[in-house]
């Protein structure tokens, strides 16, 4: 069944549509990827669904719920969680630091409850501290969990961001291009990574380029050209889409 | 490869207080409530001077706290006066006893200063650092202009000493008297002393974690689910909390209140405190505020140069210690960045550099 709903999507910025009358569906426990050249609008179609931009017109659905006019905090409580492009993290804190803050969402104590220490909180902080030290170890950063965040290395900085993501207990994961800049071994085990979370019951909606890792990890692959959607399946119907390749050829030699 | 932690491990709460910090904490408030009011007895001059810098310390702590979300706050001194006029037109019309002004001060200020930052805490950088400033002059001119309820440029005088503190008949504290200022001094010291371990406790618990998450970078917090605006509110009010106690301190001390009591000259005193005495302390603001003030009496004599030294100062302070004053005694002790980095182990898989700009 599906999960999460992006129903006739749109957004204009000025004269240019961004995302133009985007329509798709995201079933539970799936890893669904956005693909497209430079300029498609994927980004946007994220920030739309996280609900960090509005709509122009259209809407997102998750669990029969329009949460695309909510702010993107409420829709992070929901479940619908992202990551950022690159490397955003809390850089003045050490990585178990970030993702204890992370752990916000499942706050019992009151703001006044932690201003005083009240059981509550002290409970909830003891309780963060565990799971993040677990959330760390299962991505493979418990070496480095008490070091700076802004002095860890690019890969260990992508990881921690989706550290932080998994920290909020999201149901489904947005992931924004969380191969991009990777040599192949730490593509090949980012991807791993990546189906081990969907193991663990989240699904996933990834924004990408690299081609070959997203054709390795997806269930199915939806395409944007121009704000458009011009292909939707699976890995192997999308290698065979000519509209698919008409429209990556141009950019595939950019990109290079 | 999992150890276990002791609870100081986070950093939070227990933040560093080993025995000897808090030996010297000990020694410090030792010398600040006993020493100091017994050493100057006689010196009406210097214990005006102290109580003056203890509070003007308070006030700050608050800009301190907005600091610590991120934004740059010049309107201190509009809360500062916010505070004092209500403790002002409660005591003297309204016969409202000195002890409860002074908190319904801080909450009038609190609660003005929520309303007015739910609209411009959205502002960051300079933009909300210019609308403050506005906002302190805009306070100003609306008591100039508040009629008879504000009586205009003249002012509330006569404003009452503080009255005895008295629960079920019995005296707490005794009424102020005369020209005596020690009590002030040692509310002023109490004040103080209950600011910073308010303000303490705000930003060594997860409260804090998450204003400094926010300071970071606001989207990422919002993304893992930190209701941004609420908190950024949260501490804003805080910090309009303490300046209308504070106000209203200066309010009683003084026995009166202007318009021109706070300046936007004063909004940015208080913004410069914190930047001097170190961002990164709590004590930050106090050192600043003690600093400034004293060497500011002691420039006195220099009179016509007074502003110039100052100015100079401030410049070079900014220029050659950005992180405060504070940060020359802690760069030893506290350091946590450049030790817990060396020390662990960061195997790396991208080949990179660490530290490398990402």
């Amino acid at each position: 069944m599906s999960l999460l709903e992006v129903q006739q999507l749109t957004r204009r910025f000025g004269g240019l549509v961004a995302v133009n009358g985007v329509d798709f569906a995201v079933n539970e426990g799936e890893i669904l990827a956005v693909i497209g050249p430079n300029g498609a609008g994927k980004s946007t179609l994220f920030k739309l669904i996280t609900a960090f931009l509005r709509p122009s017109s259209g809407r997102v659905v998750f669990q029969g719920e329009v949460i695309s006019a909510l702010k993107p905090h409420v829709v992070a409580r929901k479940g619908v969680v992202r990551t950022f492009q690159e490397t955003t993290i809390f850089r003045e804190m050490t990585a178990l630091q970030n993702v204890v803050v992370a752990h916000h969402l499942r706050t019992r104590a009151s703001s006044l409850g932690i201003f005083f220490n009240f059981p509550t909180a002290r409970a909830d902080e003891a309780g963060f501290r565990e799971s993040a030290a677990e959330i760390l170890d299962y991505l493979g950063l418990g070496a480095v969990k008490d070091a700076q965040a802004r002095g860890l290395p690019h890969g260990y900085l992508r990881a921690l961001g989706i550290a932080l993501a998994m920290a909020a207990e999201p149901k489904v994961l947005l992931l924004d291009e969380p191969f991009s800049g990777m040599n192949p071994e730490e593509t090949d085990r980012a991807v791993r990574m990546v189906q081990g979370i969907r193991d663990r019951g989240v699904t996933v909606l990834l924004v990408e380029h690299d081609m070959s890792a997203v054709m390795r990890i997806s269930d199915r692959i939806v395409v944007l050209n121009f704000g458009t959607k011009i292909a939707e399946g699976t890995p192997a119907q999308i290698r065979q889409n000519d509209a698919v390749i008409e429209a990556y050829l141009g950019s595939e030699d950019e990109a290079l | 490869m999992r150890q276990t932690m002791p609870a100081s491990d986070l950093g939070w709460g227990q933040l560093g207080l080993t025995a000897a910090r808090l030996a010297g904490l000990a020694l410090l408030a030792l010398v600040y409530l006993v020493a100091l009011p017994v050493w100057f007895a006689g010196s009406n001059y210097i214990l005006g001077v102290l109580t003056n810098a203890s509070i003007l310390s308070f006030i700050s702590l608050g800009v301190w706290v907005t600091f610590a979300i991120g934004r740059i706050n010049i309107s201190q001194g509009a809360f500062a006066l916010i505070g004092g006029y209500t403790a002002a037109i409660l005591s003297t019309r309204h016969g409202v006893s000195f002890w409860l002004c002074l908190p319904l001060a801080g909450l009038v200020a609190a609660a003005v200063g929520t309303i007015i930052g739910i609209a411009i805490l959205r502002l960051r950088g300079v933009y909300f650092a210019m609308i403050t400033l506005s906002l302190t002059e805009a306070v100003r001119l609306a008591f100039l202009n508040g009629g008879a309820f504000t009586q205009g440029a003249s002012g509330i005088v006569n404003i009452p000493r503080p009255d005895a503190l008295e629960i079920f008949g019995l005296t707490i504290i005794p009424a102020f008297r005369g020209a005596d200022p020690l009590p002030y001094y040692f509310l002023a010291a109490t004040l103080l002393i209950l600011g910073l371990l308010a303000v303490w406790r705000l930003t060594t618990s997860r409260l804090g974690w998450v204003f400094r998450s926010m300071r970071q970078n606001e989207e990422l917090a919002a993304s893992i689910g930190i209701n941004v605006a609420k908190y950024r509110v949260i501490a804003y009010g805080f910090s309009c909390f303490l300046g209308g106690v504070g106000g209203a301190f200066f309010a009683a001390f003084h026995q009166n209140i202007y318009p021109a009591t706070y300046s936007v000259t004063d909004s940015v005193n208080f913004m410069l405190y914190c930047f001097l005495g170190g961002l990164d302390f709590v004590f930050g603001p106090v050192v600043g505020a003690f600093l400034l003030v004293i060497s500011f009496e002691l420039l006195h004599d220099l009179q016509q140069y007074q502003a110039l030294i100052y100015g100079i100062l401030m410049i070079s302070c900014i220029l050659w210690l950005p992180n405060g004053i504070l940060s020359l005694t802690f760069r030893r002790g506290q350091a946590p960045e450049g030790e817990e980095e060396a020390a662990a182990p960061v195997p790396d898989p991208s080949g990179k550099p660490r530290g490398s700009p990402t």
